[in-house]
């Protein structure tokens, strides 16, 4: 296997793009990236797409090679893939290209990220992505995705003691994070008492413990190390990109407060990259919800189980903490763009490891991305550094 | 959407679940490969007795446009005594609600597809005070 590196990073802006289709985003986050790794487009062997539903989203299937094409890649007719784990998308594709350029099958491959929801109402934007959880089992007896994430809430409140103003603080801290980011959907500060007096969505979690459903692609350049060498001063490499899977459902879990998938996937990247929890120096988690956050602190290691609420509690991940979390704003701030999420991370974490974060810039040479699927049937876990 | 709610009939309808005679373990929802014995599974339908208790649960105020008319609604995480969790809706005032709750089933309507579409019916739970 050969050491692969970031060499390019573009990012469109999340949110609610009224005015922008998905090929406009695509190509927004696509020229930015090219641009960044110093590219003309030619040198561009491959390409993968995470992207969770451009069939129910847009009516559109075949999104790879729409991509490709309307990335004005069409002449070079490289083979363009698309792959799907519902709000993982993104991670997955990242894997894949990670795959395809440590393999020696390419040297230089883009891992996009693309999803456009605006288009249909916010109510069947949710049930798509409620379909990342079992539709038969869950979905129809009307537990949307926050119903199925606020009883993993409840459960955690009821047996570790975790309150509703420590899922708050991990939305006020996001918040704050995202108000430093020029691309994120959210650029305002909250009080913890506007998350919590925010109407209930599915109790105990409200509006602020939930992320948006947003607009937005996201676009990441890899290269083999000597191709990398040649092309940039600033390399980022990927010491270990793992995948896990779990039971599709949440009732089909022995233990519905640990996510195994994150477990495994984790354990494993901590292992290839020969590293330790406490070696990482930053981190985007998937916070799709605030509950999903505190899980995320606990199953990547970063504290004990039933002890996550306390790295909240005590600052630890605030930017100027140990371990700051979600720099970007979060799912919760940056915005949930489903299948361009998990690129999105991995292009924060770029920007943070090579002191081009702006704002939010923390002091890191080592990073991780936690990119979730649903309620964890799928979780993608890299680990980056300098 | 019509063959795919019936082929799940038997099973929404009175909780016939699975049961695997290799290793012992109940499904449900209902599974012909048991993920303890995989090719090993020795696998047959059972009926579930229909009672358990409350493991976790929530209250949906913002509800997809089928349960909109239902909302608030309560829905549970119930482990069957059985074994299996299943997710359901619970019927009962959500003030009433608590982990730890005794329910039992109860063959209900879940919703309908339009004005002359299909109807579905399925388990939902109720408060078990035997």
């Amino acid at each position: 296997m050969r050491r692969v590196a970031i060499i390019g990073v573009g990012q469109s802006n999340f949110g609610e793009l009224w005015d922008q289709s998905f090929r406009d985003i695509v190509l927004t986050a696509g020229i930015e990236a090219l641009e960044d790794a110093g590219l003309e487009g030619k040198e561009i062997e491959a390409m993968f797409v995470g992207n969770m539903s451009g069939g129910r989203y847009l009516a559109q299937e075949h999104i790879a090679a729409l991509i490709a094409d309307y990335s004005g890649l069409s002449e070079l007719h490289i083979p363009s893939t698309r792959v799907e784990a519902a709000d993982a998308s993104g991670g997955l594709a990242l894997r894949q290209a990670y795959m395809a350029v440590a393999s020696g099958m390419h040297d230089i491959v883009i891992a996009a990220g693309a999803e456009k929801v605006t288009d249909v109402g916010a109510e069947l934007a949710l049930d798509i992505l409620s379909s990342g959880a079992d539709r038969e089992w869950e979905g129809f007896v009307g537990a949307t995705l926050p119903a199925l994430y606020a009883m993993i809430a409840r459960l955690h409140m009821e047996k570790f003691g975790t309150k509703p103003e420590d899922l708050a603080m991990v939305s006020v801290k996001n918040h704050k994070n995202g108000a430093l980011n020029p691309k994120a959907q959210s650029r305002r500060e909250i009080t913890l008492e506007m998350a919590l007096n925010s109407p209930y969505v599915a109790e105990p979690l409200r509006l602020f413990d939930c992320a948006p459903i947003s607009d937005g692609a996201a676009v990441v350049v890899l290269a083999s190390e000597e191709v990398a060498r040649k092309l940039t001063d600033t390399p980022v490499f990927i010491s270990a990109c793992c995948q896990a899977s779990d039971y599709l459902a949440l009732h089909s879990r022995k233990d519905m407060l640990t996510m195994n998938a994150v477990v495994h996937a984790a354990r494993q990247a901590y292992k290839q990259a020969g590293i330790e929890p406490k070696d990482i120096d930053v981190a985007e988690v998937h916070d799709s919800f605030t509950i999903a956050e505190i899980l995320a602190y606990e199953d990547l290691g970063f504290a004990k189980k039933g002890e996550g609420a306390k790295l909240i509690r005590e600052g630890v991940t605030n930017l100027d903490g140990d371990i700051p979390v979600n720099p970007s704003g979060g799912l919760k701030a940056c915005g949930h763009a489903v299948g361009a999420t998990g690129i999105r991370q991995a292009v924060e974490i770029t920007l943070q490891l090579r002191g081009d974060a702006g704002k939010r810039q923390v002091d890191a040479e080592r990073g991780l991305a936690l990119n979730i699927g649903g309620t964890g049937a799928t979780a993608v876990v890299t680990i980056f550094s300098r | 959407m019509l063959p795919r709610f019936w082929r799940k009939i038997k099973y929404r309808y009175d909780l016939v679940g699975t049961y695997c005679e290799n290793c012992g373990n109940y499904y449900y929802p209902p599974r012909n490969l048991c993920p303890t014995c995989r090719r090993r599974s020795d696998v047959k339908e059972v009926q579930l007795r229909g009672k358990g208790t409350v493991v976790s649960y929530t209250i949906i105020h913002d509800a997809p446009e089928e349960f909109k008319r239902q909302k608030p609604y309560v829905v549970a995480l119930i482990k069957l005594d059985e074994g299996p969790i299943v997710t359901s809706q619970l019927i009962c005032d959500p003030n009433e609600v608590k982990i730890g709750m005794r329910v039992k089933k109860a063959f209900r309507k879940y919703g309908e597809d339009g004005e002359s579409g299909i109807i579905y019916y399925g388990t939902k739970f109720v408060p078990d005070e035997s």
